[in-house]
């Protein structure tokens, strides 16, 4: 599969990172791998990983992408796995300004992934990592039977979602093993003894008496720490707990160990698409086209990687993938932000004095000459993510240029339409749509429900959104499958607080108020 | 390595995605959903919940769009196309896969138990073929046989001793040169023709004839998987027959009599014109209410006996709707063909019966 890059695509890497770098970006190597479609396809199927645990979603995966690829719908253009070094994969058949184009798209992802703190967690040895999971799997299925390991893959792959976001970064147990994969239990507590250098001395440093007083005293420690609620707190990292708690065998706790941390790996990369996105366009479009010459702002202004007659595809190209069809594009959405970001701080269109001014003629006309916008948008880059990226640059301005809308399905008609125009209700609508990556919170609040085992959970931060309650009672199934006991799940429908609960046979149909399973 | 595993996963999908299909059989037998969803050698079928259900929001969650339009415009429908919001959510869809004509013929097979059809030996036409399976010794260059030019060249020194082991030069001069060339080969081909004949006088309603429609879908897949060439042919009959298109054939509506024995007339002037049963697998599939003059189902019957049975590999005949006393075609048949080999007729009274009507009439193999 691997092909060595051919030196007049080696000369455009040169070139492209040469500017890239000139113009401020820091990407760790870059290796890139040309492919043909097919190969593509197959690739991307495995999210850019040649080795991945084997499953059928998958097989659909790459169904898909052949499938549009051959009525011609779309392609795949680039693709980029975050490790280090980074890998990218180039399409055989593009011509020479697509893959420029590519390049120094790379570039700006390499340059994100390396300096945004939201990617100072993840593991840069990715592409080993997940290939180890591909055999470890490999060999679960060669021990345990291949529809065994498929079924508890489907529920891992079903829940893979329930992570918390935040864990990375804060320390929510003391001690709590936040790696997954390797939550061994630590054997029961022993009594703390004395050191002691002569074996002899110890019956006299520890007496008999005292130690198993202590050793009493843990126990009965333990037992009330047994009574109380687990978890002690609404766990929001479901899979760990799952990994810690529910009945599994040590090959399935694996499992959905090495699931849940590859949830983690891709979690900075749901939380950033908007910005991401649009920091590599920002970048490729800069890199091809030279846009800052005779920008007297920008210090370093060098000199395009595209020559002239090439700029005509390049144009081509980005009509192709900027263009919005009625879906919003990450890609331009995150562009037209970081675009404008950068003119304001460069024209000091910011604060409380900018802010404060209500006449148009001054606003349109502003310009404190101050520059700041290349630094300004390197700092956002490197501390922000989508949902704040979006609540503090998002403006009015960028929403009526992009001709942005808010819609919402009308089961009347069975038809999605436009409910508004207004700033308002458009911002709310984007950052719903990524908070928690998009994803509804789901807490265990209670394992020990009503005393009885009972596994229980909740929906929190409910904000008039509702769930897909046919889906969630499917999902409250796999649970059970892992909990082996009643499985409980709360949620606010029509601003009513309703239970869902499965118990291994029947759903509760309806779903109950909730006062009357307490 | 990606290349086996994709071969794996990818197999292991289509295993599914077959399984759900042969599992929802039934229901797609009933829905109109899959007609029209054909392109040439490939049919598009949607598969509902094969995605893993997860905790997502619902259909109240609505999202951010892009472009022209005011307040209150639809922008798609719902289920099916939905505009994803921003983020990485995939909207509710439900997936399109393509499925070969063999493998929806291959998934009917196994859920209906049907054995292959055997097609009639004698009636297979000559095909041709044309293959590169002779040599000649004069013929363009680029398709000049080397080993057997050389053959010749060698032969040619050693009988007149040019040849020397010391120096093994072997130069072919004009005389030796070979050249492969085509020849017309006959192969053996089964070709079929299918009829379809339909009732279309104002008894038969609109629910009637989504009935026929659905079932000439499914017995359409499962000939077309056994022969090479499928011609079809649909003939409308009210008192009078005609030859339409499949379009007009399903929406044809008349408010004349009936006269079935118009459309074997048709039939028959058909097969003597065009598809000689000698070269043609012939297939009928007729559907009607039933409601048919007792004269004009005594001349019915003449025709069956004395040409369309045999000529026919089979002929069915599907009864469809509530039948009322008047109704009894089937019925003359029942008492006129007590012994009958290739004629199968079955009631289909509603959506629900489309299942067994198909084993009855695909289930002898023929």
């Amino acid at each position: 599969m691997i092909e060595k890059l051919p030196t007049e695509l080696k000369r455009c890497k040169y070139r492209v990172h040469a500017v890239a770098r000139e113009y401020g970006l820091r990407f760790p190597e870059i290796i890139y791998e040309v492919l043909d479609y097919e190969a593509m396809n197959r690739v991307a199927a495995y999210a850019g990983f040649p080795q991945r645990y084997p499953h059928w979603s998958f097989g659909m995966q790459y169904d898909q992408h052949a499938k549009s690829y051959r009525y011609g719908l779309s392609r795949i253009y680039e693709m980029v796995v975050n490790s280090r070094p980074v890998y990218a994969y180039l399409l055989k058949c593009n011509n020479l300004v697509d893959q420029k184009l590519v390049m120094a798209h790379v570039c700006g992802h390499g340059d994100f992934f390396g300096e945004n703190l939201w990617f100072g967690r993840t593991d840069r040895k990715a592409l080993d990592t997940f290939a180890n999971h591909g055999s470890a799997v490999q060999k679960y299925i060669d021990q345990h039977g291949a529809a065994e390991v498929e079924k508890f893959l489907d529920i891992c792959l079903s829940l893979q979602q329930l992570v918390d976001i935040h864990s990375q970064f804060i320390r929510r147990k003391p001690n709590g093993n936040r790696n997954g994969g390797q939550s061994e239990e630590s054997g029961p507590e022993s009594v703390r003894k004395l050191p002691v250098e002569r074996h002899y001395m110890d019956s006299f440093l520890n007496p008999r008496e005292h130690v198993e007083a202590q050793r009493k005293e843990l126990e009965k420690k333990k037992r009330e720490r047994e009574l109380l609620k687990i978890p002690e707190s609404p766990e929001r990292d479901v899979l760990l707990f799952l990994i810690e708690h529910a009945p599994l065998e040590n090959w399935q706790r694996d499992i959905l160990g090495m699931i849940r941390q590859e949830s983690y790996y891709y979690l900075p990369q749901a939380q950033t698409k908007i910005m991401n996105e649009g920091w590599a366009s920002f970048w490729h479009s800069k890199i091809l086209t030279g846009s800052d010459k005779g920008n007297a702002y920008v210090q370093p202004a060098p000199d395009p990687v595209l020559e002239a007659a090439e700029v005509v595809d390049y144009a081509d190209h980005c009509s192709g993938t900027l263009a919005m069809g009625r879906r919003l594009n990450p890609y331009k959405l995150g562009l037209a932000i970081w675009r404008d970001l950068e003119e304001r701080w460069n024209r000091g269109q910011f604060g409380k004095e900018w802010e404060e001014c209500d006449d148009f003629q001054e606003k349109s006309h502003w310009d404190r000459k101050l520059g700041q916008g290349r630094q300004k948008i390197f700092e956002v880059r490197r501390i922000y993510n989508d949902v704040q990226f979006i609540d503090e640059f998002f403006t009015p301005e960028i929403s009526q240029h992009l001709k942005l809308f808010a819609y919402r399905y009308e089961r009347s008609s069975n038809t999605y339409k436009i409910t508004s125009r207004a700033y308002d209700e458009i911002k709310r609508k984007l950052l719903f749509s990524l908070t928690n990556y998009g994803s509804p919170v789901v807490e265990v609040e209670n394992a020990n429900f009503k005393n009885r085992g009972e596994l229980f959970l909740r929906h929190v931060l409910h904000e008039g959104v509702d769930l897909d309650l046919k889906k969630a009672a499917a999902t409250l199934e796999y649970f059970h499958w892992l909990w082996k006991r009643p499985v409980y799940l709360v949620t606010v429908v029509k601003e009513e607080e309703i239970a869902l609960k499965f118990d291994g046979t029947h759903h509760q149909i309806p779903a109950a108020k909730l006062a009357s399973i307490q | 390595m990606v290349t086996i595993q994709i071969s794996q996963d990818y197999d292991r999908f289509r295993q599914i995605v077959k399984g759900r299909v042969r599992r929802d059989l039934r229901k797609y037998l009933k829905s109109n959903e899959l007609i029209g969803r054909q392109g040439g050698q490939v049919i598009s079928i949607p598969i509902t919940d094969i995605e893993l259900p997860r905790f997502q929001y619902g259909e109240n969650q609505g999202g951010v769009g892009a472009g022209e339009g005011e307040e209150g415009d639809v922008i798609g429908l719902g289920e099916l196309e939905g505009p994803n919001g921003a983020g990485d959510q995939p909207g509710d869809h439900i997936l399109e896969v393509d499925f070969t004509i063999e493998e929806l013929a291959q998934i009917l097979a196994e859920e209906l138990e049907l054995p292959r059809i055997q097609p009639r030996g004698s009636k297979n036409i000559e095909g041709e073929s044309d293959n590169y399976s002779v040599v000649r010794n004069v013929g363009i260059e680029v398709l000049k046989h080397r080993k057997r030019t050389f053959r010749e060249a060698l032969k040619r020194q050693l009988a007149g001793g040019e040849y020397s082991l010391q120096r093994p030069l072997i130069v072919p001069i004009k005389k030796d040169k070979r050249y492969l060339s085509d020849r017309t080969e006959l192969k053996p081909e089964n070709n079929a023709v299918i009829f379809y004949i339909q009732d279309v006088s104002g008894s038969m309603t609109d629910d009637l004839k989504m009935v026929t429609r659905q079932a000439t879908f499914w017995i359409d897949i499962w000939i077309q998987s056994h022969y090479k060439n499928v011609d079809r042919r649909y003939i409308a009959h009210d008192s009078q027959a005609f030859l339409v298109d499949q379009d007009q054939f399903y929406r044809m509506r008349t408010s004349g009599g009936t006269a079935i024995s118009s459309a074997y007339q048709l039939a028959i002037k058909m097969l003597e014109e065009r598809f000689s049963p000698e070269e043609y697998n012939v297939y009928f599939f007729q559907f009607s209410d039933g409601d048919n003059y007792d004269h004009d189902s005594q001349r019915c019957v003449k025709h069956l006996k004395e040409t369309l049975l045999p000529a026919a590999n089979l002929f069915c005949y599907g009864q469809v709707g509530k039948s009322s006393s008047s109704d009894r075609f089937i019925d003359v048949l029942e008492e006129e063909f007590p012994e009958r080999d290739n004629l199968i007729f079955t009631f289909i009274r509603d959506d629900e019966e489309i299942l067994p009507a198909l084993k009855a009439f695909l289930g002898k193999g023929k």
